[in-house]
């Protein structure tokens, strides 16, 4: 679409002067600005692996599974991170929950996600009606092959432990009871 | 003449060309970290303490990369340009007088007795040229130089491809216009001196105390450096290779130590540029009686190098300093500079100094007139505002709605 001649301003070069005429006086000007940054450098730039960037709350790194008072996983097995996912990279195997587990009816036996896949966009976070997953400050992640990078659920469990524990990303949901997802389907 | 001494002749270029090579490394650095600090980073920091061995593992990655030569290439060209390029480039060292120089002594109408003497006491003193006693010196670095356009030309043209040749064609036009203002600025220099040698131009400079050319010459010295910075492509002019618009520009397929090679005779350029600079307008060796402090011949030498080399390096700093302060000039803007500022300055520059030498006015009075010529040349552009170096087309303002013959997909 051309742009509408309304939505055109025609801004005018401005008139040089005399001073500006003269080039050199300007360019000793620009100069001065320049070798004023040499002498008075304001140097934001992070040594990267010497120091550690802090990165902000609400970063999206690697998942973690959350876990609750009793060392449980926090995850009812409802599917709707799986649904809510565009990447399709979380995979969920679904388990009538441990009978002495009152609060819940069903629980992940595998929660398996691709962090290969993923595209770190938090919509499972968002999806999650137990606030069960979670993305962490963790950015640096790599691994050596495919296979490595798969994270089931030990692995987002030890994310969670890792995180906690390093406090850099502490436990920011509600506890208490889990959410309506955990019961039971009405009408069984 | 003095006489020829093979080995000597050598070792002094073996000392020039590692040195200047090796400059060349480090000016790499310097640029970078320059850059970093105007820009508030950090810049190279990785490799040696503070990232002084930068340039090894720069100059070690040319070595180690693969050479492509592509497959549409015109071979013997191709492979001839990143030579010529830095051979004309080192060519222009070979007259720049390294301290602590004897111009040799003009030619005797008298007795054989009288010239013999002279040339034994032109022998006593140390000379560090590789080409000592050549009166078209200057002439001779001009000369090569330009040559250096075929550098780039060859580049651009046998590689085949549009970005390539566009970059040789904005070098060629913009080497050849800056070659003309960057000549005529110095022949003010030579009619002051009355010698095209850079050694006698030096030996004026320190004749009688201190008076370097830039004293008289203040604005010589900077259509000088103005158009010695367009001769070595150097940032305000850097069109030939501007990578926003043309990829590298006329080394785009050149890869491995083939670019290597055209980047550094860019440095190269620069150094030599400094030098003449520092020749001709900056008094060469001598500092202020600093180059006096030391009898000894050879310690006197190895002052004056220093102060030569001092002042070439701060020459350099402060093009790094203009290249990241200045943003690259548009191509009408180039051509504009050259041929309606710098060539008419240059022409009248050069006038006043015939007219001053023909009257014997004291050369004080060409400071004045440079300064006169600046000054004129602003209100010269205020009072026509612009007229002159603004291009002469009009902006066409078309009218609403879609340009005919312009159809969008629905």
């Amino acid at each position: 679409m051309p742009i509408p001649e309304s939505d055109v301003t025609w801004v005018a070069e401005a008139r040089l002067g005399f001073w500006e005429q003269l080039y050199i006086p300007s360019m000793l000007d620009g100069l001065k600005t320049t070798i004023g940054h040499i002498f008075s450098p304001q140097v934001k730039t992070e040594q990267y692996p010497e120091q550690e960037p802090k990165m902000p709350a609400n970063y999206r790194g690697v998942h973690r599974l959350n876990r609750d008072h009793d060392n449980r996983v926090k995850c009812v097995a409802c599917y709707m991170c799986a649904t809510a996912c565009p990447a399709h990279c979380i995979d969920i195997v679904a388990a009538p929950a441990p009978t002495e587990w009152k609060d819940r009816e069903k629980y992940p036996e595998t929660f398996v996600i691709d962090e290969l896949r993923c595209i770190y966009c938090g919509m499972c976070e968002e999806a999650c009606p137990v606030d069960a997953i979670e993305l962490t400050t963790l950015y640096d992640l790599t691994g050596l092959s495919r296979e490595e990078m798969i994270f089931d659920k030990e692995k987002l469990l030890s994310v969670f432990d890792q995180t906690t524990k390093a406090g850099t990303d502490p436990v920011r949901t509600r506890a208490g009871r889990l959410g309506a997802a955990s019961d039971a389907p009405p009408g069984t | 003449m003095p006489p020829f001494d093979p080995l000597y002749t050598a070792i002094v270029i073996v000392c020039l060309v590692g040195g200047v090579l090796g400059l060349c490394a480090f000016l790499t650095l310097s640029e970078r970290k320059l850059s970093a600090w105007m820009q508030d980073r950090v810049g190279p920091n990785r490799v040696g303490p503070g990232g002084m061995l930068q340039p090894m593992a720069d100059g070690g990655k040319f070595f180690l990369k693969e050479e492509v030569i592509p497959d549409h290439v015109d071979k013997l060209f191709y492979i001839m340009a990143p030579a010529v390029a830095v051979g004309t480039a080192l060519l222009t060292l070979a007259v720049i007088p390294f301290g602590s120089t004897t111009p040799a002594p003009d030619p005797v109408v008298g007795s054989v007795a009288e010239y013999e003497l002279k040339q034994a006491e032109y022998q006593s003193h140390f000379n560090f040229v590789l080409n000592p006693g050549l009166d078209i010196g200057v002439l001779y670095l001009f000369a090569v130089g330009s040559l250096a356009v075929y550098g780039v030309i060859l580049a651009g043209w046998s590689a085949n491809n549009k970005y390539s040749l566009l970059g040789s064609l904005r070098a060629s036009a913009q080497i050849i216009s800056y070659e003309i203002p960057l000549g005529m600025s110095v022949i003010g220099v030579f009619l002051i001196c009355g010698s095209l040698n850079p050694e006698k131009i030096v030996a004026w400079q320190t004749a009688n105390g201190t008076y370097w050319l830039i004293l008289f010459q203040p604005l010589a010295l900077v259509l000088f450096m103005t158009s010695s910075y367009a001769e070595a492509n150097r940032l305000p002019f850097d069109l030939p290779e501007a990578e926003q618009e043309l990829v590298g520009g006329y080394h785009t397929e050149y890869s491995a130590l083939k670019l290597g090679l055209m980047l550094l005779s860019e440095y190269v350029h620069l150094v030599g540029g400094s030098f003449m600079l520092a020749v001709l307008f900056l008094g060469g060796w001598s500092f202020f009686g600093l180059e006096a402090v030391s009898a000894d011949p050879i310690v006197a030498a190895v002052i004056k190098l220093a102060i030569l080399c001092g002042k070439m390096f701060a020459l350099c700093i402060f093009a790094q300093l203009v290249r990241w302060t200045i943003p690259r000039f548009r191509f009408d803007q180039l051509m504009n500079i050259a041929w309606k500022v710098l060539l008419p300055l240059a022409l009248m520059n050069l006038i006043c100094v015939m007219v001053v030498k023909q009257l014997g006015a004291p050369l004080v009075v060409l400071t004045v007139t440079s300064g006169v010529l600046v000054v004129g040349a602003g209100l010269f552009s205020v009072w026509t505002a612009g007229s002159v170096t603004n291009p002469k087309r009009k902006v066409v303002k078309l009218p609403a709605g879609i340009p005919a013959g312009v159809t969008y997909a629905s």
